[in-house]
């Protein structure tokens, strides 16, 4: 009886008791966490180059899927016992919420450290994304709070044969163009005019946010976040029927509202869409599924010459710095390095990211190049004074998704948004 | 006195591990919950209540949004489904392979296999099958045109049927499991009781009546009981086959799920879903039992 008493005691109160408690950083090592698949190899290539050349070990921990890895930064930042460095997977205002809890460094200093050396190497819209800026709607101390390590910019793509065989020697510049390239194609040996992962949100989101703004301008677009302008208002109900023109014109891929986007790619990588609406991180994609393919990018499909395009884009993927940790300087210090051109220049080699810093045009290959030429007009969430609430967002996103299934109208969609939005104001 | 005592506690400390065990997994977080469900922490910094503090606002934010009561309809459709459909196919086939004096055990293995799969390869399974053309693995369509039946080939996962394709992949997901405890049930009913029956003239609707029907309803029950727990907090599966669909198979447990761990961490908010969701699946539960006991007293099952 008493020895299992004691076995009871060893087996489930021992681990209970200890197995929850944080780990001692080890000396001498850099633990950071990350969801980026693709990258995984790269990573770890780099970390074994940083401790050759310091005799600092670098541990990159993989976790996937980002809801995972989410979830694993929430309860380690509970339990104060997040990594030396680490991302974070979510809005400006989680970022924020991060910050005042003291859980990311305030990295301004260093950026600043010989007359803004690390500074200046990043791109300034990249840069953008991670600077918190006077009277934030976050309520941080302005400051750069991360370390941008790439950049992505939403784009549309074509498959350059497919364009080719219809007989056209570019893409197409207006929506008109664009619907009536993509209908050429219906039909057409199982193939389609366009594909995209609308079931995933965001994608859906990033598009209607490009088309709103250059319907009714940026200024116009963000007062609707201030709620001085409503989404029932006949601009916005514009962008929402583009999407019902999209699909009653018969171009869409069928089970596009519920696809992923890994499962977009494959299809477009297989040739079976003329057009996709993707990141820059989708070269490496193609060239994985299917290094023969031809395409190329273009930008969004005009609907309106009053105003320009923006694009979606920014930081990729950032870094930050765990301000608890006891490897604080030493973290600060491999994220320097690894943002320095030659390891910026190894991956975009190895990943074909755009980088997140400036001085690495020479390296890229042509058509992250063509890519960068739109910096400067990029618009991205992070950038806003202020950012739509994230349940207004989910709305929009599964009424557009509603849109492209035929099950609801565009007026009710913009009705079913305001209404959410009044709600929460109201609150 | 000091004997009992000692004996109580001797008694006690039996219970006393599962105790602590059931009191930090499931008591300490059940309060946990509440009191989060009355704040609007977002699950970060450290937890101050006062500073949190939002009163019964969350639970009023959820009997007043439309997403949520669409989500509970989509839970509660599927569940019909799979009570009604799942269920009964379920019942009959366990009637039937009673019946059957020889592989028993090999029908039990056979419908038994789905249940054992992970909801995430079902849904990504079905999702396979039913697909539409671009990715060129639309099996259930292919086969559909080598059939000649060509003409029925359509987006199955994208369309306005995609929540009654939802609800049967979740039932030919379920069917098994409900079989094997339906099947268990029926295999404890004496056999003399039928033959007694038969004896005394009575038909095989009759005997079905008043032998099957009043014996096997404390299994019945369960299965309505877990069907209806387990189909209201469906997840994975659906998440994996269609991810909501535009909200038309969101379920509850996707709301909770994206206020829990999405970008916006309303863990507040999601907590009081949770709770919402938890008192009304108890309360039909109990009522389930409720119904079981009178169906039993009305028999002579149970004494009235």
């Amino acid at each position: 009886m008493k020895k299992l008493s004691k076995l009871i005691v060893f087996f489930v109160l021992i681990p209970l008791i200890f197995g929850c408690s944080a780990k001692k950083p080890k000396d001498n090592t850099i633990i950071v966490w990350h969801w980026m698949t693709d990258r995984k190899d790269a990573f770890s290539e780099l970390a074994t180059k940083y401790q050759a050349e310091t005799g600092v070990n670098v541990e990159f921990k993989l976790l996937f899927p980002p809801e995972t890895y989410s979830m694993k930064v929430t309860a380690a930042a509970r339990a104060k016992t997040l990594p030396d460095i680490f991302g974070i997977l979510g809005e400006k205002t989680t970022v924020g919420s991060f910050i005042r809890a003291q859980h990311i460094a305030d990295l301004t200093p260093y950026m600043n450290e010989n007359f803004q050396e690390w500074k200046n190497r990043f791109y300034p819209q990249t840069l953008d994304l991670v600077v918190f800026k006077d009277g934030n709607s976050s309520q941080v101390k302005p400051g750069i709070y991360a370390v941008p390590i790439d950049t992505t910019i939403m784009q549309f793509v074509y498959n350059k044969s497919l364009l080719d065989k219809l007989g056209f020697s570019a893409p197409p510049e207006t929506f008109e163009e664009f619907i009536k390239y993509a209908a050429l194609v219906k039909g057409k040996s199982d193939q389609f005019g366009f594909v995209c992962g609308w079931g995933e949100g965001w994608l859906l989101n990033a598009l209607a946010i490009e088309w709103a703004i250059n319907l009714m301008g940026e200024e116009k677009f963000l007062q609707t976040i201030e709620r001085k302008v409503s989404y029932t208002d006949p601009d916005w109900l514009k962008v929402f029927t583009l999407f019902e023109t999209l699909k009653n014109s018969g171009i869409l891929v069928p089970n596009i509202a519920t696809m992923t986007n890994k499962e977009s790619e494959d299809a477009f990588a297989k040739g079976k869409a003329l057009f996709s609406f993707n990141g820059s991180w989708s070269i490496n994609v193609y060239q994985q599924l299917n290094p023969e393919i031809q395409y190329g990018f273009f930008s969004l499909p005009k609907i309106s010459i009053e105003h320009p395009v923006k694009i979606w884009g920014g930081s990729g993927s950032s870094f930050m710095v765990n301000e608890r940790s006891p490897n604080k300087l030493e973290a600060i210090k491999f994220l320097k390095w690894f943002t320095a051109k030659q390891q910026q220049v190894f991956l975009i080699e190895k990943t074909n990211n755009l980088p997140a810093i400036k001085d690495c045009q020479d390296q890229m290959p042509e058509k992250l190049r063509k890519l960068t030429l739109n910096l400067s007009n990029l618009t991205h969430p992070d950038t806003w004074p202020d950012n739509e609430d994230s349940r207004v967002i989910e709305v929009i996103n599964r009424g557009l998704q509603q849109i492209v299934m035929g099950l609801k109208t565009p007026s009710e969609v913009a009705r079913e948004v305001q209404e959410k939005k009044d709600k929460i104001f109201r609150k | 006195m000091n004997a009992s005592f000692k004996e109580n506690s001797l008694n006690f400390s039996f219970v006393a591990p599962a105790l602590f065990i059931f009191s930090i997994f499931y008591i300490y977080p059940f309060f946990y919950s509440f009191i989060l469900s009355l704040t609007n922490y977002d699950l970060i910094g450290d937890f101050n209540f006062k500073n949190y503090y939002v009163g019964f606002s969350n639970f009023r934010d959820v009997f007043t949004d439309k997403d949520w009561w669409k989500s509970m309809y989509n839970g509660g459709y599927i569940t019909f489904w799979a009570l009604t459909f799942q269920n009964i196919l379920a019942f009959a086939l366990a009637l039937a392979v009673d019946k059957v004096v020889r592989l028993k055990k090999f029908y039990r293995v056979v419908f038994f296999i789905l249940p054992v799969l992970s909801e995430i390869i079902i849904g990504l399974l079905m999702k396979q099958l039913l697909i539409g053309e671009p990715t060129g693995r639309n099996v259930f369509n292919n086969l559909l045109n080598s059939a000649g039946l060509g003409f029925m080939a359509q987006d199955w996962i994208g369309g306005d049927r995609v929540r009654m394709i939802t609800a049967l992949v979740h039932c030919w997901k379920g069917f098994g499991w409900a079989f094997v405890i339906l099947f268990a049930g029926l295999q404890t009913i004496p056999e003399q009781l039928y033959e007694a029956a038969k004896i005394d003239g009575a038909n095989a609707w009759q005997q079905f009546r008043k032998i099957t029907i009043p014996l096997v309803m404390p299994v019945i029950t369960l299965v309505v009981v877990l069907t209806i727990l387990g189909t209201m907090q469906a997840f994975a599966m659906i998440l994996a086959l269609n991810a909501g669909a535009g909200g038309e198979t969101t379920v509850p447990v996707m709301i909770i799920f994206s206020h829990l761990g999405g970008a916006s961490k309303l863990a507040g908010l999601a907590c009081a879903e949770g709770l919402i969701l938890g008192a009304i699946l108890v309360a039909v539960s109990f009522s389930m039992f409720f119904v079981s006991k009178k169906v039993r007293e009305k028999y002579g099952v149970l004494p009235s």
